[in-house]
């Protein structure tokens, strides 16, 4: 069986692959593109650690094919710092300790910049509800949940 | 004279008999003798105890002195996760 | 008010502050590297054929179909695997009976759980793999199953070891079973304790096997070279035992086999063993390619360690004015496949909190149909102290006292003589109870259907082998580099030390965690020993640098030791040499050091002594919906002592972590088994831990009673946090709801139906 030829925007990149019809999109990013900063927990969508957006849509990458983003826009956690500058999602996780191993992390500041994006001042309550798809076993959530809200209001300053 | 007292099953290598006086200067000083008066817990003595001197615990120490009037007690080694 | 993520001190030296983990912004960026992460050239992968009973005879395996698949490189199975006599060997300071440890990392004579692996391939693409794993042919001779410990006790139980005799009892017995082992500890005359007694409480528990769930599975990538030496990244808790384990396994010599730790993705004490790592050597070396092997999230729950399920039976007594005068319990617990259960420190760790002088606790081992037991934060001590924490909650309301002051009254303190033997040094529950009663927390008012708990807890702590070296580089900046793998924030500490050690800028300290190759050996990352014990080697290598660095200026000056001192990153000249020579700092020494003698250096090697044990105290507010049987926890608070906080934020850190794994545990968490053996919830939508929503902030209340034999006094926490949880809860819904719930989890379900029950037995 022939692979689909898939050209996508991975970042900002212009990017092209092939890949086979089962293949994932967690698959391509990490096996072919070799963007490892996505992390496969369960492949089943339930632990959030392969978060990406599709054009602006927060969504597993382990449910999404590969050959289903020709023409899309995909955005991964390595497209979260412009160059040398961390997002301040990011440099306020390193500031509240809101990471211990770190595995789910990425996928925690892909949804929590969906988050913001939508609501640029959200509650705790609708902190924990937005992110209630991505699965944390060693922060308990506390500091993750400080590092959102301390980095909403640092983006709302502007 | 150091008071020695076996935790657990260790004393069943021991015929039962959990309470020792022993002089010893060290760990190692420690467990030759007890081997000595019971030879079947020579190997359980190499590996997988702990040792508390008056009520410090240390784990795999030959070398870690006795004092004369200790309290010491033998348990099986501790883990963790 | 300690500020967020500060590299400065204020002066006050950087051990104690927040400062910003130097492995961060790898970790905020996907750039750091976990198992998975890393590919070599050339490299195959590898998948693992399971058994699908839970209790099997492997009558033939035929491999043949699957190794003239084309793209399949290598298949191994049990016979590449040598034999192991059943012994109790020390590998990396603990016994393992490698004839066990073979057997679960391939099955030989018989398949002991669902999942268990039978056989391995290795292929140039994962569907070739998965494809070859489908032709290999293997019969089985299926056999009757048993999985729960009370069933697996039980005379004419399906038996897993005709070669397992049950240890610590007397006469030895002739005939195998499937309990491993008796132990028992006694203190005082647990009889006449009794009949001190004025209030007496019984209770019998049940506890489900639970995971530790790590979101990252394991993996492994191995390559091993025509002469036998070998190289494997993998996530583990502990490097050093995996090359000893796959050292043992494969007939190698330890130091052929180079093993990197790469980032891991939790652990928990569920990655302190080997399951892919020796497949993937095997594979390797018969395909001579690097073989990469990942579980999946399934693998992980059916084939890695969870922890055991058990029954308890607890018996407390105590007097009218609440002072503990009896503490019987009984354990029995899950070992899994083979022996190896955690019931020993359940047992010690049962009544370990309190001052009793009357106390028997009985433990049993026994193995069964589901995967050998790992250990998971505090190994065997959440369940035991889970029983006990709840039966001292009976008895503080039929006493009328409440239960921290109950707790006050009969706390363990310095000299308190425990169950398991010698007395404490000093230790800080009484400090954690204190701090809880004057929160607000405490104080604050409830509702109906809501009820409050609390529960202290204990953990002992270890030390161990550890090594660790620091490395002055030309330019005077410092490379760390330790041997324990950093699970949560241990790079931070350690550079905390070191820069207050040295007395340089934080931001001027690397740190690594070197291999195996680097470093002399490490015991693992666990028994909340790595801030502990890693701190103490750094002391050491940096007091040699100090050394060092002293008595080349002497020389340099011409000045003997009494004229110089180490102090603030400099050597600096006293009295009147200071009019004669300036201060030299480590910059300036490491211009000059190849002048002066060599690269300017200290290592550490040490064997941590002086653990000391952490007591936390915990407390919950939750509330029942009568109608759905949901908990929703409203409020929780965790006072532990620490000893000394090397970096706050992630001692807090360990302290909501293994909150909330004790709220999963407690309210929801459980393997679930059909009647054919086989796990039903193999994944994260079934196995339900929790989630942002299913929780509220977690108050953490960090007490500080200094550990007198560590350098800074520090205590280990890791472990500690995950023990008080499950009583705390359990407490808590009994206030809730006027039930005593004996078994968890405490989930949806059980709750309606222990409601509708009462209910239906006319109890107000």
């Amino acid at each position: 069986m022939a692979k689909h030829h898939i050209e996508t925007v991975v970042n900002g990149d212009a990017v092209e692959f092939l890949c086979e019809t089962e293949e994932t999109l967690l698959d391509v990013l990490r096996d072919t593109l070799n963007l490892t900063g996505s992390k496969e927990g369960c492949a089943s969508g339930d632990c959030g650690a392969c978060s990406v957006t599709l054009d602006g849509r927060l969504v597993c990458s382990c449910l999404v094919l590969g050959c289903e983003v020709a023409g899309r826009r995909i955005e991964t956690i390595e497209g979260l710092a412009k160059g040398e500058k961390l997002h301040p999602l990011q440099q306020k996780f390193l500031e509240h300790a809101a990471l211990q191993c770190g595995i789910c992390t990425p996928g925690f500041l892909v949804a929590s910049k969906a988050l913001l994006e939508r609501s640029p001042d959200p509650s705790e309550h609708e902190i924990r509800f937005w992110l209630a798809g991505n699965l944390c076993r060693c922060t308990g959530y506390d500091k993750i949940v400080s590092a959102v809200k301390d980095a909403a209001a640092t983006l709302r300053k502007g | 004279m150091a008071r020695v007292v076996l935790i657990g099953n260790l004393a069943q290598l021991t015929g039962g008999v959990a309470e020792f006086t022993i002089s010893a200067a060290s760990v190692k000083q420690l467990f030759d003798r007890l081997t000595e008066l019971h030879p079947e817990i020579g190997p359980h003595l190499q590996e997988g105890v702990a040792v508390a001197i008056d009520g410090q615990i240390y784990q795999d120490t030959l070398l870690q002195p006795i004092e004369p009037d200790s309290e010491v007690f033998i348990l099986p080694q501790i883990a963790g996760g | 008010m300690a500020e967020n993520g500060t590299n400065g001190t204020n002066g006050q030296g950087y051990v104690g502050t927040r400062t910003i983990r130097p492995d961060g912004v790898d970790k905020v960026t996907g750039r750091a590297r976990f198992g998975a992460d890393f590919n070599l050239p050339g490299q195959l992968i590898g998948k693992v054929l399971r058994s699908p009973h839970a209790h099997a005879r492997i009558v033939s395996i035929d491999t043949s179909k699957a190794e003239a698949l084309p793209g399949v490189k290598a298949v191994i199975t049990r016979d590449d695997f040598a034999d192991q006599s059943s012994e109790f060997i020390p590998a990396g300071e603990m016994m393992m009976n490698y004839k066990d440890v073979v057997r679960n990392v391939m099955a030989r004579e018989k398949a002991l759980y669902e999942g268990h692996a039978v056989a391995a391939v290795a292929a140039t693409s994962t569907v070739i793999a998965r494809r070859a794993l489908k032709l290999i042919d293997v019969k089985y001779e299926v056999l009757p199953h048993v999985i729960d410990v009370v069933e697996a006790m039980k005379p004419g139980a399906p038996l897993l070891h005709d070669d397992l005799f049950t240890a610590g009892v007397e006469p030895k017995p002739d005939k195998p079973s499937n309990i491993a082992k008796r132990i028992e500890i006694n203190l005082g005359d647990i009889e006449a304790g009794f009949k001190k007694a004025d209030v007496v409480v019984e209770r019998e528990f049940k506890t489900a096997p639970v995971h530790q769930g790590y979101i990252e599975p394991h993996a492994a990538l191995a390559s091993v070279s025509e002469d036998g030496s070998a190289e494997l990244w993998c996530c583990t808790q502990g490097h050093f035992i995996v090359r000893a384990h796959c050292a043992r396994l494969l007939g190698l010599d330890i130091a052929k086999i180079r093993v990197t730790a790469s980032e891991i993705g939790g652990g928990f004490g569920g990655k302190t063993v080997v399951y892919l790592e020796p497949l993937a050597l095997a594979l390797s070396k018969k395909a001579k390619r690097p073989v990469k092997m990942v579980m999946s999230r399934e693998e992980v729950f059916k084939a890695s360690g969870p922890t055991s399920g058990a029954t308890v039976k607890v018996k407390m007594g105590a007097t009218k004015d609440g002072k503990f005068v009896a503490g019987f319990a009984e354990l029995k617990y899950q070992a899994g496949a083979f022996q190896g259960s955690p019931v020993q420190p359940g047992v010690f760790c049962a009544y370990a909190p309190y001052d009793m002088d009357n106390v028997k606790v009985i433990g049993y081992d026994v193995v069964s149909n589901r995967p050998k037991v790992a250990a998971y934060r505090a190994p065997g001590a959440p369940i035991s102290e889970f029983a006990v924490e709840s039966v001292v909650d009976e008895i503080a309301k039929k006493l009328g006292i409440d239960g921290i002051q109950l707790r006050m009254m009969n706390a363990a303190r310095e000299g308190t003589k425990a169950a398991y033997g010698p007395k404490f040094g000093p230790l800080g529950l009484e400090e954690t109870l204190n701090s809880i009663k004057k929160t607000e927390h405490w104080n604050t008012p409830l509702r109906k259907w809501q009820g409050r708990g609390v529960a202290s807890g204990f953990w002992f702590n270890i030390g161990g082998e550890t090594c660790a070296s620091l490395t002055i580089n030309e330019d005077g900046t410092v490379s760390l580099m330790a041997g324990t793998p950093d699970i949560g924030g241990l790079r931070a500490a350690l550079t905390n030390v070191a820069a207050d050690e040295l007395g340089i800028p934080y931001d001027k300290v690397r740190p690594i965690i070197g291999d195996t190759g680097s470093l002399g050996f490490t015991f693992l990352t666990g028994g909340s020993r790595s801030a502990f014990s890693g701190s103490m080697a750094i002391v050491e290598a940096a007091k040699q640098i100090r050394t060092e660095l002293c008595s080349r200026a002497c020389k340099l000056w011409e000045a003997k030791p009494d004229q110089v001192e180490f102090k603030d990153g400099a050597v600096r000249p006293l009295g009147a040499l200071a009019e004669k020579v300036k201060p030299m700092t480590i910059a300036d020494f490491a211009k000059v050091a190849g002048k002066t003698g060599g690269p300017i250096g200290g290592y550490g090697r040490i064997n941590a002594q002086g653990a000391g044990p952490s007591l936390g105290t915990h407390l919950v507010d939750l509330e029942v919906d009568p109608e759905t049987g949901r908990v929703t926890i409203l409020r929780y608070t965790v006072a532990q002592d620490a000893g000394k906080a090397l970096h706050p934020a992630y001692v807090e850190g360990q302290f909501q972590g293994g909150a909330v794994q004790g709220i999963g545990w407690a309210l929801n968490e459980e393997y679930i088994y059909g009647d054919d053996g086989k796990l039903q919830n193999a994944g994260f939508l079934d196995y339900r831990m929790p989630v942002a929503s299913d929780v509220p902030m977690i108050d953490a209340i960090l007490v500080e009673v200094a550990n007198p034999k560590h350098p800074y006094g520090v205590r280990g926490v890791g472990e500690t946090p995950i023990v008080p949880p499950l009583g705390a809860i359990a407490n808590a819904m009994e206030q809730a709801t006027g039930i005593r719930f004996t078994e968890l989890p405490m989930s949806p379900p059980k709750v309606l139906k222990a409601l509708k029950e009462k209910a239906a037995n006319g109890k107000s």
